[in-house]
């Protein structure tokens, strides 16, 4: 029924109750089930007693369906929706540590420079830039560093936000629209 | 009014409405049994916290009622394990209250110390850490509600001694609950509803395949409506057997790996499956690549995570079983055909299936008694009495299922999805404390009997009635037959010859044991059973080497069944060589 080479990566916005246990709900049916997480990231938003998580999904439309109603299952879950296909921005930050020799300095910082990255920490011999975007423009800078020699990358995840003044409401299930469940909610 | 965690406690089960508990105290949950003393609730004390699960399990399938049961902290709760998962398998409405450590020692190895609600997360619908004593009220309304709506499920609440111990002001059970997360949809939608009719309305040869859901949600008139309303054939899961009596002319017998010929035939051949309320099992797709191939599928289930898990649909229905089959039946008035005209040749392929490949069994007159011969005669000596049936897991679950012929819902209590032996004698147990005067009957197996038969004791303690009959073929029957049709019968770690005495044992519990040994001796037995009083355990000495079928081996397609006397086709072969 599903077939690994149509997978695809797709961006989950989800809005759950803040409090203990949650995410280890969230993370417990991502193992039962074998869902591909690429990444995770959760916060609280401007109501405390909610959090939201930006997750990235590998599946096709097929397996999204399951894991947006699995989500959906778990009572603590108050609101899914994929973004994939919705008009919405997407950004991810990243540090990377990379070796600096005096040689290289200038052509790392005109790098850093055309990606609209930072320098935020120096020492003689490295360079700790700072670099938010989309994934393709993190993986060029990737790319282009990598033969200076990284020596470290933490990633924030991907972080997603629906364009226009639609927010994600907290409640209001029915009105929005929610992947894979075209056809099956109910009234 | 300030009261204890422990008053608030039991002040909410009484308002819940809560008047039978199972369950087995300890160390953590010491309060709450001592403030229970004061209340009215009629406690049955179990022997293993197991039982005391699989008995609210019981409890809730029988009468419909969420079952209710209390185990202390540490391997207390972690007995509830098994028990919990079964009911998440076969959506039970029970609530189980854990006790726990005090939340000051919680994470450090007390004494009876496990990590409960992290060990429950995925064998529970929704569970509790109560940390707040004026939290309690919420937690247990929500728990009830949590577990009876929707799909049924098991909740569980942990209660730290602390918590039960503390003092706060009690402002009542709360009346309503909203739960922001948790809105199950109840009507289904009446554009898929309309579609669904109209492909009802054009099948050529439909077939109706209930599940669980329709005993769940109390459907069973509605969905007898809908079989005489269009004359399609219909067939049952087994966790759906009762929903249609199966005296009907309509019945076409269980379906799946140990369904019949015909029920099986008519999934395999229909141009339209209209599924009301199952979660497509493997255990009735067999492989699901062949599955319903030829046919546009109506799936309505009040669990939109079952709907497209295993097969492709057409038509999904997301609602209440009962609502969606009072819309659906409208609808389907609404429509000028002669049904049983238009579905002639079907019935007429179906009469013929049923004519050539019937459910048999062959009892010699003086030879040993064969387990389909003893039930049988158990459905013709009780059924009469509209019995509650439950079993354990095995051969005897499936002959129970072919030969038993529960008629009416409610009266068929089978572990299905986990397949939990020791499930039956515990589940009897349950549904005669929910109904002390019916006949409540457990048929088991040698195997799973002996799994929880420890709480013999409980029922003659608490004058449960419960009857009992042990197929007994000392053998682990199911897995022996699997051994010899695909392990070129190499017998491993089947063999239970050496057993207890069964009819002793049943003395030394202070209940009544009988026997039957030969065929003549059954219905006799079973007439004196069920009309002593308290409980009794009948020891059926069956056949020891007789085989279940028809069999759909595991992975294979619907039309690969084996019926009795067939050849087992060499590719089915498992084993070493």
């Amino acid at each position: 029924m599903t077939d690994p080479k149509h997978y695809r990566k797709h961006t989950l916005s989800l809005l759950v109750e803040n409090h203990q246990g949650v995410l280890a709900k969230i993370a417990s049916l991502i193992a039962a089930k074998g869902y591909n997480i690429d990444s995770l990231s959760v916060a609280e938003t401007m109501d405390p007693t909610v959090s939201r998580m930006t997750m990235s999904v590998r599946g096709d439309e097929w397996v999204m369906e399951q894991v947006v109603k699995q989500f959906h299952r778990i009572i603590d879950v108050i609101k899914v929706v994929d973004l994939t296909d919705e008009p919405h921005v997407n950004r991810e930050m990243i540090f990377i540590r990379v070796n600096a020799e005096p040689a290289n300095r200038a052509e790392i910082l005109r790098i850093t420079e055309i990606f609209r990255g930072r320098i935020v920490d120096v020492t003689p011999t490295t360079y700790t830039l700072e670099v938010t975007g989309e994934e393709g423009k993190v993986q060029a800078m990737l790319e282009l560093l990598q033969p200076f020699g990284i020596q470290e990358i933490v990633r924030s995840g991907t972080l997603a936000i629906a364009r226009g003044s639609k927010t994600v409401p907290k409640r209001d299930e029915s009105r929005l629209r929610v992947a894979g469940r075209k056809q099956a909610v109910a009234e | 009014m300030r009261l204890t965690g422990s008053e608030i406690f039991m002040k909410c089960l009484q308002a819940e409405g809560v008047h039978t508990i199972f369950g087995y105290p300890g160390g953590a949950i010491l309060h709450g049994y001592d403030v229970m003393l004061d209340y009215p609730l009629r406690h049955i004390l179990v022997r293993h916290e197991q039982v005391a699960i699989h008995a609210v399990e019981g409890f809730y399938k029988a009468s419909g009622k969420t079952g209710t049961a209390i185990v202390t902290s540490g391997p207390g709760a972690t007995n509830t394990i098994t028990g919990l998962t079964d009911a998440l398998m076969d959506s039970m409405a029970i609530v189980v209250f854990t006790g726990q450590v005090p939340t000051a020692v919680m994470g450090c190895d007390a004494f009876q110390e496990a990590d409960v609600v992290g060990t429950t997360r995925t064998c529970t619908k929704h569970n509790f850490l109560a940390s707040k004593t004026e939290d309690l009220p919420q937690i247990i309304k929500e728990a009830y509600y949590i577990a009876r709506s929707g799909r049924p499920g098991p909740v569980l609440v942990d209660l730290p001694k602390d918590i039960i111990m503390g003092r706060a002001e009690f402002k009542g059970y709360p009346e309503e609950v909203s739960i922001r997360g948790y809105n199950p949809s109840v009507n289904g939608h009446p554009g898929q509803i309309r579609k669904a009719a109209e492909l009802i309305a054009s099948a050529r040869r439909p077939v109706i395949y209930g599940g669980g859901g329709i005993i769940h949600a109390d459907a069973s008139a509605e969905f007898t409506e809908l079989v005489n309303l269009t004359q399609i054939p219909t067939t049952l899961t087994l966790m759906g057997l009762g929903a249609l009596d199966t005296s009907h002319p309509l019945w076409l017998g269980m379906l799946g790996m140990h369904g019949t010929y015909t029920a099986n035939m008519c999934m395999a051949h229909a141009d339209l499956i209209i599924a009301i309320g199952p979660r497509f099992d493997d255990r009735v797709t067999g492989k699901l690549s062949e599955f319903g191939k030829n046919a546009k599928i109506i799936h309505v289930d009040i669990d939109p995570t079952s709907i497209r898990k295993n097969v492709h649909v057409d038509v999904p229905i997301v609602g209440d079983v009962k609502r969606v089959l009072t819309q659906l039946n409208a609808e389907l008035k609404k429509v000028k055909r002669d049904w049983r005209t238009e579905l002639a040749e079907w019935h007429g392929q179906i009469a013929e299936w049923q004519r050539t490949h019937p459910l048999t069994y062959y009892q010699h007159p003086e030879g040993r008694i064969k387990p389909q011969y003893a039930i049988d005669q158990i459905y013709q000596v009780t059924e009469e009495h509209d019995p509650i049936i439950s079993t354990g897991v095995g051969q005897h679950q499936m002959w129970a299922a072919q030969y038993y012929r529960a008629r009416h819902p409610r009266r068929w209590l089978t572990s299905g999805g986990l397949g939990t032996m020791g499930f039956g004698f515990p589940a009897a147990l349950g549904a005669q404390a929910a109904f002390p005067d019916k006949l409540v009957i457990d048929i088991d197996g040698d195997g799973s009997f002996q799994m929880t038969m420890q709480d013999l004791i409980t029922c003659v303690q608490y004058n449960l009635p419960v009857k009992i009959f042990i197929i007994n073929n000392k053998y682990l029957g199911m897995v022996r037959q699997w051994q010899q049709l695909f392990y070129g019968k190499r017998y491993s770690q089947v063999d239970l010859e050496i057993q207890p005495d069964f009819v002793r044992l049943a003395e030394a519990f202070s209940a009544v044991g009988l026997r039957a040994e030969r065929s003549g001796d059954v219905k006799p037995i079973i007439e004196k059973a069920i009309s002593t009083p308290g409980p009794v355990v009948v020891d059926v000495v069956c056949e020891r080497e007789e085989n279940c079928f028809p069999i759909i081996p595991a992975g294979c397609a619907i039309k690969d069944i084996i019926e009795a006397g067939d050849p087992i086709p060499e590719k089915l072969f498992q084993g070493w060589r």
